[in-house]
């Protein structure tokens, strides 16, 4: 018989698919969900989607500390005596499937008025009635239908959080006067000499100038004030050039019209404004399901078990644990401090920390660092410290995380605006001057004409659109950056850095090479056997490199946690496990995890796990070495070391043994060098170098879930394709050099027709749209282009 | 001709009335979410065919 997939989650159900109502699942916890959600006449949530749902996991006891008070009260965002709202993070939510039945969580919990769902920022917003039912039973259900939410010690310290529409407002304002001053404004245009018109000629005027005023003093604000910040800083950025074309507009305008000289430049003003903010807001591409800013908050627990001196067990705030404290960690749950196995087999997971994903098992009064994730069973560890002072997380206290990496980097616009600014000023003077000896009465015109025409829209606009469209274009591609400079500062890059263990090597698999007696047929049967049994990753990864075998009933299976299994099978007395286990002395100096065998007592042999690189970091390598410097910087010991030499090309620097902070230094030093430095990691380990590093790219293999701090995350299996991206960024640079030679074009036309005194509004108000949506058509058809070249 | 400002002072009342209430559907948190609420809206139909389900089984098989 074929494997079925299961109903519920998708995944093969191997040969034990359980059948329900002629469903096959793939364990016991899908069909209890597809119960609950049979019983509810919420089966229709199968409808929408194929297979949309998750295995719910153990959480027994894992939510206890949801039932405090002073919890409660911070993680809800509204409390009343008998209502009260939550919001809750749930990373599985991936398709409509998952909006339905989250919306129509009354049907399982009368409890529950309404849930809504934000599908973009995998939110659940519930609210209930706190008399009959309470928080910890609204996430123990979820959880129980497969949505467990994700509560960390981010949502505990963030509190309420304030969303910013300021520029939506400033736009709409904008827009607003735009439209309505181009509309009272188009009588004039024509110059009719009508006679009522003459007559109400004011009245439009000041109508505008009224729309107007809220245009420049609401909507254009950020120009004046960061032209302002620039000039204290005695820096000539793009936003000086444009406030002085935006007052120059404005004064000239309210005099025109206050001595009836013209009718003002008021349309071109309020389309200027409006063109630029539009430009602003197409920049701001917001991924709201990723976060570019986590640190190890996002990833520690509220709350921890502790056991008190008289036995009780208490949930208390990870904040509040103190050096001494006991600490009760159960299976599945995270390390919150530094401190010493007391009880239990420990098998930790530190995958958050390092990216590598073998566990490591340690004896009592071994030492356990925090950020690592218990993975077998319940520990007891004595504190050694508090969250904030412990190994992992005190490289948060560096000054690095403070920095803004914006500062101190000047962007193209800005680069090429100092030019721009001193030659308008330079132009506007010399026109001035030849006007005033030749008729006086039309040099202030000249003036303000040459510095209304030269305000840089067109300049202003080319950056934010092609960055923009880029930054959606990877965002398509799965590469999601945090902003637009990211791509410039990308472009510049000369030296390239990778971790290793989980950058360049992969954690799904693992390759694993077998040195020893060759085992006979039978003993490959039961060891394939057996490993089918066991849940250890090692056995799991062994388990897919061993090629198929027939599946057997084991006579006798036995796991023995933190040392191996033991398995019989007819005559076969078959032990897989650590060296000590299968009997066979320690050896020292094994650089390599590695998994011992022997049969009926007798050594037969070990497997050596190798770590196995992604696909293509070879070529990917091969493609980087002519342009940029590159380094290997590992966190491991020597044990890759001959691999990697054999992988990579010559010219690659190697260094191992690296903690967090040397990481963080090698990069300061190269950088004090002149290197631009690009970081390329992907545990809590390299947060440091990724926040040092010009650029930071974050790899990760479930964007959904994790990456530290960065300016980049880059999804696992687009590695391969990091050179495209680069490159990428490199021909954006160019585009928008393109467009600046397009607009200066358009900027001498205006010229012309300035210095030479006849720019009459309309003129104006052609030109400047013009200009500046032809700026905006060639980015966004250029960058399209090259987009497409990516795929 | 004072017609024309009958005229002016409609539209400039159309106007901001479309202003203010661009500005209401902001601060509602209308823009917020540009996603899940084009879903939401197909899922009227889906709770009443559960409902309907039980008792006309026959002929949706």
């Amino acid at each position: 018989m074929e494997n079925d997939t299961c109903f519920h989650c998708g995944d093969d159900c191997g040969n034990h698919a359980i059948t329900f109502q002629e469903k096959s699942f793939c364990c016991n916890g899908c069909k209890t969900v597809f119960e609950i959600f049979n019983e509810n006449d919420l089966t229709c949530y199968y409808d929408l989607q194929n297979s949309p749902g998750a295995i719910p996991k153990e959480i027994e006891g894992k939510y206890d500390f949801l039932s405090q008070e002073n919890i409660i009260e911070k993680l809800t965002e509204f409390r009343s005596d008998d209502i009260e709202i939550v919001t809750l993070y749930i990373p599985h939510i991936h398709c409509s499937s998952c909006i339905w039945i989250l919306e129509n969580l009354n049907k399982l919990n009368p409890s529950i008025s309404d849930s809504q769902v934000n599908f973009g920022k995998k939110t659940v917003r519930v609210t209930y009635s706190s008399k009959t039912t309470d928080l910890k039973s609204i996430v123990l259900l979820l959880s129980s239908i497969g949505y467990e939410p994700y509560i960390s010690l981010d949502d505990f310290k963030s509190g309420k959080k304030h969303i910013n529409r300021t520029l939506i407002y400033k736009l709409g304002v904008a827009g607003f006067g735009f439209g309505n001053i181009m509309f009272l404004s188009f009588p004039e245009y024509f110059e009719v000499n009508e006679y009522w018109l003459e007559q109400y000629k004011p009245m439009f005027r000041w109508l505008m100038f009224a729309l107007s005023v809220p245009v420049v003093f609401y909507s254009a604000q950020d120009y004046f004030i960061s032209a302002f910040k620039g000039l204290k800083a005695k820096l000539l950025n793009i936003d000086v050039p444009i406030a002085l074309g935006i007052s120059v507009l404005f004064i000239r305008s309210t005099v025109e019209i206050m001595f009836d000289l013209g009718s003002g430049f008021f349309d071109s003003l309020a389309g200027l404004v409006f063109f630029l903010l539009v430009g602003k807001f197409f920049q701001q591409k917001t991924y709201d399901f990723l976060s570019f800013e986590r640190d190890y908050k996002s990833y520690f627990p509220i709350a921890i078990t502790k056991i008190e001196k008289n036995g009780n067990e208490n949930s208390i705030q990870v904040y509040d644990i103190k050096k001494g404290d006991r600490l009760l960690i159960r299976n599945e749950e995270l390390i919150p401090v530094d401190g010493i196995l007391i009880n239990g087999k420990a098998k930790i997971d530190y995958s958050f920390v390092t990216g590598e994903s073998q566990t490591v098992s340690k004896r009592s009064g071994d030492k356990l660092f925090a950020g690592g994730k218990q993975t077998a069973g319940v520990i007891e560890l004595e504190a050694l410290k508090s969250v904030e002072q412990s190994y992992l997380t005190q490289l948060w206290s560096n000054d690095v995380f403070n920095k803004n990496k914006e500062d101190g980097f000047t962007n193209i616009t800005n680069n090429i605006s100092k030019h721009f600014t001193i030659a308008i000023l330079a132009i506007a003077i010399v026109a001035t001057t030849f006007w005033l000896f030749n008729d006086a009465s039309k040099a202030m015109n000249v003036f303000t004409a040459v510095l209304i025409i030269a305000c840089p829209c067109a300049i202003a606009l080319s950056a934010p659109f092609t960055f923009g469209n880029l930054l959606r274009i990877f965002g398509k591609l799965k590469f999601y950056i945090k902003n637009a400079s990211v791509i410039e500062q990308l472009a510049q890059i000369n030296t390239i850095i990778f971790d290793k263990t989980g950058t360049i090597t992969s954690n799904k698999s693992s390759n694993a090479q077998y040195d020893g007696l060759s085992l006979s047929e039978s003993e490959n049967l039961v060891l394939k056997n057996s490993l089918r049994g066991s849940n250890h990753p090692l056995s799991r990864t062994l388990y897919n490199i061993l090629e198929e075998n027939n599946i057997v009933t084991l006579d006798g299976f036995k796991e023995h946690i933190g040392k191996g299994i033991e398995a019989k099978h007819d005559n076969i007395n078959l032990k897989i496990g650590s060296a000590s286990f299968v009997g066979k002395p320690e050896e020292t100096s094994v650089l390599n995890t590695t998994v011992h065998i022997s049969s009926n007592k007798v050594y037969k042999g070990k497997f050596t796990f190798y770590n196995s690189y992604r696909k293509g970091v070879s070529k990917l390598f091969n493609q980087l070495k002519k342009q940029f410097d590159l380094v290997i910087l590992s966190g491991d010991n020597e044990g890759e070391r001959e691999n990697l030499k054999k992988l990579l090309p010559a010219k690659t620097k190697l260094i191992f043994n690296q903690k967090p902070e040397d990481k963080l230094e090698f990069i300061k030093y190269h950088q004090s060098e002149g290197a631009k430095v690009l970081m390329i990691g992907d545990g809590l380990n390299d947060a440091g170098a990724l926040a040092q590093s010009d650029v930071g790219i974050a790899i990760s293999e479930d964007v959904n879930v994790f990456s530290p701090a960065c300016d980049a995350i880059l999804d696992a299996s687009k590695f391969k394709e990091l050179y495209q991206y680069i490159k990428a960024s490199k021909s954006a640079i160019k585009i928008i050099k393109w467009s600046f030679v397009l607009s200066f074009i358009y900027n001498i036309i205006g010229l012309y027709f300035a210095v030479t005194g006849q720019l009459a509004p309309v003129v104006a108000a052609i030109l400047m749209p013009l200009s500046s949506i032809s700026i905006v058509v060639f980015t966004t058809i250029s960058t399209n282009l090259l987009g497409r070249k990516l795929k | 001709m004072s017609v024309i400002y009958i005229l002016l002072t409609v539209s400039v009342i159309v106007g901001v009335a479309f202003f203010f209430i661009f500005i209401a559907a902001v601060k509602s948190g209308q823009y917020d979410d540009s996603y899940t609420p084009s879903v939401r809206m197909l899922f009227e139909d889906e709770l009443v065919k559960s409902e309907t389900e039980k008792s006309t089984d026959i002929k949706t098989d």
